[in-house]
């Protein structure tokens, strides 16, 4: 595996714009020769598939959700950043560049973050004509919000709900397609494997989830835009149904995946309440705006607010710790997630905690309501105040909020080059499912911005491009006849009966959760050379155990849901491995990944640029082979390697 | 807590269905109630038995994916909240809680509890978009929008795809669905050229999957997990009796 | 053609009917409602106020208006009956337990209460417009019925037209014309038809308390800001017409109507000319109570 990041010559400002100038094109009546599939419908691949399909290219587009709407990239609720600088606060593309890489703590490729931060104006353009409804300003002007790290307004959102409008936007680009005939949907889908002709990406295997039938899927190129991978934690942010399956068989035939260890934690959900909960709710990053972290300052008052002996409106401000405002007096509040993170993670550690676990700080509008009153706080965050009262039965106009950090968003994912393309030619990744933009942490309302931009702006050039170079007189030309596709589909067959046959004793379910409570132990927000050593050799016995004594009741060739989990858990105990294996193999903190034998005196992380400025990628080398490390050198050209501090 | 569930076992599509009563014990009042059916589903795993099919992804209200008709009510009893936000909190101990799938013609059941619903996606395909291309948009504040037409369109934009409206009308009836989209994306002003051709070719959709008419009785309103108004529905009304009557006139919007 | 088959064929299209139909009822039923009430006012007033309804215009035009009624019933039915049972089929399987939220008894009744009042349309038709209500031999004119019972009551349907207790003349003669007055008494004679008229009135006004707002919402002249208020407006509506219908044949029940055979002249002349018909015809009646 040889990584060449193909990126453009040039000065940072010109990379793209001269790159979209030498790349290949595809000449309009040739478009519908090409058979494009895709895989996920998010705001990546549903945009993606949109775009695509209006340039005039034979698009099939796959999700595993009954419809392309539900996919999770509409669960975003704060908003997406663009360099507009409709506020004239000193925004500018430069500055989105560098706020991106500064907050991915310099561990994301300069080229690609500055093409990001280039095409953010574009995007919001697009969604606006697209008919998504974002906030605006009495005049008739956009609104902009400042939001988790970043010191201008440049956040442009819809009400708590902004990742569900930009999916609405890019579903309905792509119903249109749809409805034209450009795009064949394929909806309760779910990618088993890719197929690979002469080396190249050429389709995919699907099984049907509601019959059961395992069929093969030819194209002249395939865009993986599957998500992320935060469900190997368990419990998560995620939809029940993210997994990281399709990226990990892709990864299993040949792409390399780039930073596993690279988990976002997100500051601000609500604590856990018992064992028997499947998912967390993240309450949107937006609150910190007005709202204040607080636990108490003595451990015997946390103590009585646990047991509800106190009322955390009792507690005086001089009993108060208001710990980020301590810490970081210039961010506040509003400090990167990753620092906010483990800052509430070393409050609860010391005993201060609340919620009835102990892993819990409040999130105070005492004094935003005071300012601004009621009615004001009810128009910024009257949804998400309902939410969490749906949900807790508290009512957070009265009783402080409690929140908790929770895995949120991973920034490791398929290693892909400047075009975004894997290792595997053909084989592009876009949105969440790859590991470019974000670096070591991802800022907040960037993720939306990364989707988008690969899905409308970026993919659309690069897999023409690649298209292009393929010649036309190749288009079209492999179909599931291949002999390739009837291999991949025996191994995907001999795998599902497998999992069928075991007939042990433990679900599915079970093994996810045993897996999310190791993962989430050693390899979550303080990780050590100890803690992941015995995690993976603790994965390595889980999955022993998972081959000799799952059970899956009912049968394939129906709608099985414990089937879909099997094989889901299966990958991710497997990346799960690989993923404790990234964190030990990284000597160094940074972003969301810190190790704690790397910090500072004052607990800060403490990264190693002489020796790890580089993105880790791995190869896959055989199901029990020690898969191999190969490093994609990063260079700053542009941006000086600075701490990153937010005091 | 403890409760009787009766939940809806259908095989597929063509076998006939009926209501399978089930116990559960100890359940937290802090759980969902899709949490309580995956206890559920877990205790049929350890007897051996295979769990019942049920829609669900996000749990955080968001996705539309969760389809259950609770006690009669699409989404359960709680006011403007999905299935898998709703707690158990909300019922009583020992309580009889009937399960069953949105019930419609268009929506057939698949199994158990989950019902295909893709005749919703059809109608969006046919007209519940705004056409514009990639790459080609002007900038964002061309159009300036007040703040009251924003905030109406999102409200209307707020739907979730879910089907609650549909499960809920006598008249299985797609209008709320169909009209919330016509009404926030007529209600923009980059919605406005396409606005006749949409109201018309969305109900005409709707009418040919076998929805029902409406009967302006709100029963949609109230399943509504994000409230979303019966107004939509006279908007709706309004733009395709106009188009209509242009079309008459101008056959050519 | 295409696009008017379209549009009918289409919910919304005979939605839209359904309201503009509804419309014209309404109106219409609110006009009926007034021009009854004058029954109040005694026999004159409301002989005069038929006599005008029949003379005032042509009866070609008289018979379009009648027409141009039957149609919007017609196709009122014809909307409901066509949704119904299309929205019968969109739900083949019922739920086996289903509740209710918020949709309001008016509104889930509308069917069962446009079938009867249907029903009672037809009734009042033949009652009151064609008065061939078998047993009711008020159609006879000039006969004075001997016999005088509730199921058989006769009253001479011929009086003059009256104008401040005197007979208008024209050419000299008096202008005949039908006591209406006398006949809706009559008519409310019986204690089953009375009730059958206040039941139905009383349908009339569930079926508007949805319906009034209801056709707002189909035509689309429906918001926030005016549901609520149009919800209002059609309750309000719908126990007007309710009470201002239900009233006469209450009143009639209750003695407070009573019959009028003169057709309200007050001149000694003619108290004289009538007195045998009045005297008899008084006589009885206070016999029957």
């Amino acid at each position: 595996m040889k990584l060449n990041a193909k990126i453009p010559e040039g000065p940072l400002t010109q990379k793209w714009t001269s790159h979209k100038f030498n790349m290949k094109l595809v000449n309009p009546s040739n478009r519908r020769k090409y058979n494009v599939i895709v895989v996920g419908s998010g705001l990546a691949g549903g945009a993606a598939a949109a775009s695509l399909a209006e340039q005039g290219y034979n698009v099939s587009c796959f999700c595993y959700q009954d419809s392309p709407r539900r996919a999770h990239s509409i669960a975003a609720q704060g908003g997406i950043n663009a360099s507009k600088n409709y506020q004239n606060d000193g925004d500018s593309v430069y500055r989105l560049f560098y706020d991106t890489v500064k907050g991915g703590d310099y561990r994301a490729r300069e080229a690609n973050v500055y093409r990001l931060a280039e095409l953010s104006s574009d995007i919001i353009d697009q969604c606006v004509a697209n008919g998504v409804p974002f906030a605006r300003e009495y005049g008739g002007l956009l609104a902009n919000r400042s939001f988790g790290g970043a010191q201008v307004s440049r956040t442009f959102y819809a009400r708590g709900q902004t990742g569900q409008q930009l999916l609405l936007g890019t579903y309905s680009a792509l119903s249109r397609q749809i409805g034209l005939g450009k795009v064949t949907m394929y909806n309760r889908h779910e990618m088993l494997d890719l197929v690979k002709v002469d080396n190249h990406a050429k389709g995919i295997i699907v099984r049907n989830m509601v019959t059961g039938k395992v069929t093969s899927h030819a194209a002249d190129c395939v865009v993986i835009a599957t998500g992320g991978y935060g469900n190997v934690f368990f419990l998560s942010t995620n939809a029940q149904g993210c997994n990281v399956t399709a990226a990990f068989r892709a990864h299993k035939q040949g792409a390399g995946f780039a930073n596993p260890c690279y988990t976002q934690i997100h500051p601000t959900c609500i604590p856990v309440h018992g064992d028997k909960q499947s998912k967390l709710t993240l309450m949107s990053e937006s609150l910190r705006n007005d709202g204040r972290i607080w636990v108490p300052k003595f451990a015997e008052d946390a103590a009585k607010v646990r047991d509800g002996m106190l009322d955390p409106n009792a507690l005086s401000d001089d009993k108060r710790d208001y710990f980020l405002e301590r810490k970081y007096p210039s961010f506040g509040n509003l400090a990167p997630r990753d620092i906010s993170s483990r800052a509430a993670k070393e409050a609860c550690d010391e005993g201060r905690g609340v919620a009835s676990t102990g892993l819990g700080v409040f999130l105070d509008f005492r004094d935003a309501i005071q300012r601004d009153g009621k009615k004001a706080i009810e128009e910024r965050y009257g949804n998400l105040f309902d939410m969490y009262q749906c949900i807790t039965g508290d009512n957070p106009y009265v009783t402080p909020m409690m929140i908790f950090p929770a895995v949120h968003y991973t920034m490791g994912g398929l290693w892909v080059d400047y075009n975004l393309e894997s290792t595997i030619p053909g084989m592009f990744v876009g949105g969440e499912a790859n590991f470019s933009d974000h670096g070591a942490n991802r800022l907040g309302a960037s993720a939306l911005m990364q989707g988008l931009s690969d899905g409308y702006f970026i993919l659309p050039y690069t897999v023409g491009n690649y298209l292009g170079e393929q010649g036309v007189q190749a288009a079209g030309k492999i179909t599931n006849e291949h002999p390739a596709f009837a291999e991949a589909e025996n191994r995907v067959r001999a795998r599902i009966d497998k999992l069928l046959s075991i007939n042990g004793n433990e679900s599915p379910r079970s093994f996810h959760k045993r897996l999310g409570n190791i993962i989430w132990e050693y390899c979550g927000m303080a990780r050590s050379e100890e803690g992941l050593t015995t995690a993976i050799a603790k994965i390595k016995e889980l999955r022993k155990d998972f081959w000799s004594n799952l059970r899956v009741v009912g049968e394939s060739g129906n709608i099985n849901p414990e089937l879909e989990r099997a094989g889901r858990v299966a990958d991710f105990i497997e990346f799960g491995e690989l993923m404790c294996r990234d964190a030990l193999m990284r000597e160094e903190s940074c972003g969301g990944h810190f190790r704690i034998e790397h910090q500072t005196e004052e607990g800060e992380a403490l990264r190693d640029d002489e020796n790890f400025t580089f993105t880790g990628v791995w190869e896959h080398l055989g199901d029990n082979v020690e898969p191999r490390l190969h490093k994609e050198e990063l260079i700053y050209e542009n941006v000086k390697l600075a701490t990153r501090s937010y005091k | 807590m403890d409760f009787t569930l009766r939940i809806w076992r259908q095989k597929d599509s063509v076998s006939r269905g009926e209501l399978v009563e089930y116990k559960i014990h100890d359940v937290s009042e802090d759980s969902s109630f899709l949490e309580m059916l995956d206890i559920l589903s877990e205790n049929l795993v350890e007897d051996g038995k295979v769990p019942m099919a049920f829609d669900y992804d996000c749990r955080e209200g968001i996705c539309g994916m969760c389809s259950l008709t609770i006690n009669g009510i699409p989404h359960g009893p709680e006011n403007g909240t999905t299935a898998c936000q709703l707690h158990m909190r909300h019922f009583n101990d020992g309580q009889t809680i009937t399960i069953e799938p949105w019930r419609a013609k268009p929506f057939p059941v698949v199994k158990d509890l989950i019902v295909d619903r893709s005749p919703l996606d059809k109608i969006i395909q046919s007209g519940g978009f705004i056409t514009s291309r990639a790459g080609s948009a002007t900038d964002a504040n061309t159009h300036l929008i007040n703040k009251g037409t924003a905030d109406y369109a999102m409200d209307a934009a707020a739907c979730i795809g879910c089907g609650a409206c549909v499960a809920a009308c006598p008249n299985a009836s797609a209008m709320l669905f169909t009209s919330a989209k016509v009404a926030h994306m007529n209600s923009l002003p980059q919605g406005k050229p396409e606005k006749h051709r949409r109201a018309l070719a969305m109900v005409s959709t709707m009418d040919d999957e076998g929805f029902g008419g409406c009967t302006n009785i709100g029963e949609c309103e109230a399943a509504c997990p994000k409230n979303i108004s019966l107004d939509v529905i006279a908007h709706l009304n309004r733009d395709y009796s106009i188009a209509q009557v242009k079309s008459f006139f101008k056959p050519y919007v | 053609m295409s696009l008017i088959l379209s549009f009918l064929q289409s919910t919304i299209g005979r939605k839209s009917l359904m309201a503009l139909t509804g419309f014209v009822l309404v109106v219409f039923v609110m006009g009926h409602m007034l021009g009854n009430l004058q029954i109040f006012l005694g026999a004159e007033a409301i002989n005069a106020y038929a006599y005008k309804l029949h003379n005032l215009l042509p009866a070609s035009a008289l018979w379009a208006v009648r027409l141009f009624l039957i149609a919007c019933i017609a196709v009122h039915v014809w909307a409901a009956v066509t949704l119904t049972l299309d929205n019968r089929k969109a739900r083949p399987q019922n739920y086996y337990k289903k509740r209710v939220i918020q949709a309001t008894y008016s509104s889930r009744t509308m069917r069962m209460s446009g079938i009867i009042l249907l029903a009672f349309i037809f009734f009042h038709i033949a009652h009151f417009t064609v008065r061939s209500v078998p047993s009711m031999k008020y159609n006879e004119p000039g006969v004075i019925s001997k016999k005088l019972d509730a199921s058989n009551y006769s009253i001479p349907t011929e009086v003059p037209l009256v104008k401040k207790g005197e007979a208008v003349l024209k050419n000299g003669q008096k202008i005949m014309t039908f006591n209406v007055h006398d006949m809706m008494i009559a008519g409310f004679k019986s204690k089953i038809v009375s009730l059958f008229y206040i039941f139905a009135t009383g349908l009339l006004c569930l079926h508007l308390t949805h319906g009034v707002s209801s056709m707002f919402q189909s035509l689309g002249i429906r918001n926030s800001f005016w549901r609520i208020r149009l919800d209002r407006f059609a309750l309000f509506y719908g126990w007007t017409v309710f009470l201002g219908f239900a009233i006469i044949p209450i009143a009639a029940l209750a003695g407070i109507l009573t019959a009028d055979p003169s057709g309200g002249l007050t001149s000694h002349a003619q108290i004289l000319k009538n007195e045998a018909i009045a005297h008899e015809l008084y006589s009885q009646e206070l016999t029957l109570r």
